[in-house]
């Protein structure tokens, strides 16, 4: 048997879906948060993926992958700064309680 | 030919990127859905050591598994009771969901199976990556080279910090 490509992009593909299920569903803004890694790192094993199997000699989706690691640590960051700052306005982190802001 | 270790490797990471991200989006309470993810992130990382690249797999475990989680934890021990549950979901955003969900994997593979000659390519061999290469090319300013990059990320990291610091910080009154 041969690990093809298709392989390996199968489950990404259901690692992608579970998180867009997640981001619609949930209402927990960490969960919320937690769906968003997961589609993020569906297309980082793509990226890698695609890397490896099409262009082996190369480095591009590798270093890709690994910026974008490194943009995901930052961005988590911030989100749970400001989770924990609504937490401390709102007492809260549910998204159907957070209207202040709107209009 | 693959070895037998290798395909059933693969097998295991497959089941595991699976079932757990199906179980991270599902669960309902919060703890238990973040620690799912931790073994997604684990798994992910599986894939990567699996396809060669050491070094990729090594930061997925430090940044997302060390890091992020740690996070993570952290944000919902901070605001969430510890054995609460998420309340059940209305069948109408459940259905709304899920028809969202199946439509993008749909839509996904279908393109992935009308290139049969492009999702059957195996898998070839591996050159020389080595951390001298690796080095060379993160730090290099030639083409296919990486310092430009790497340079803003820094910045990118500094300024995620201050914004972080400022953003979490208690107003003195």
């Amino acid at each position: 048997m041969e690990l093809t490509m298709l392989y390996y992009l199968i489950p990404s593909i259901f690692m992608f879906g579970c998180g867009v299920y997640g981001f619609i569903t949930r209402r927990n803004m960490v969960s919320i948060l937690i769906s968003l890694e997961l589609m993020l790192n569906a297309v980082d094993i793509n990226f890698v993926v695609f890397n490896r199997f099409l262009f082996p000699g190369q480095l591009e989706g590798m270093f890709f992958t690994l910026f974008a690691i490194a943009l995901a640590a930052a961005e988590t960051a911030l989100v749970i700064a400001i989770i924990i700052n609504i937490y401390r306005v709102a007492r809260n982190v549910d998204v159907r309680d957070l209207s202040k802001m709107k209009f | 030919m693959e070895s037998v270790g290798n395909i059933v490797m693969y097998f295991i990471i497959a089941i595991a990127i699976i079932v757990f991200s199906v179980l991270a989006v599902t669960s309902r309470k919060i703890l238990r859905s973040a620690t799912y993810l931790l073994f997604v992130l684990f798994a992910a990382a599986g894939i990567y050591f699996q396809l060669g690249y050491e070094f990729l797999g090594a930061t997925q475990i430090a940044v997302y598994a060390g890091g992020i989680m740690v996070l993570f934890v952290f944000a919902i021990l901070l605001t969430h009771q510890p054995n609460a549950l998420a309340e059940p979901l209305p069948f109408k955003k459940k259905i709304l969901g899920l028809v969202a969900c199946i439509l993008g994997v749909i839509v996904c593979g279908y393109a992935l199976i009308s290139y049969p000659e492009f999702c059957g390519v195996t898998k070839p061999e591996l050159f020389s990556l080595d951390m001298n290469r690796l080095g060379k090319a993160l730090l290099g300013t030639e083409k296919y080279q990486y310092l430009l990059p790497f340079e803003a990320i820094s910045v990118l990291l500094l300024a995620c910090i201050i914004g972080g610091i400022v953003i979490a910080r208690k107003d003195k009154e």
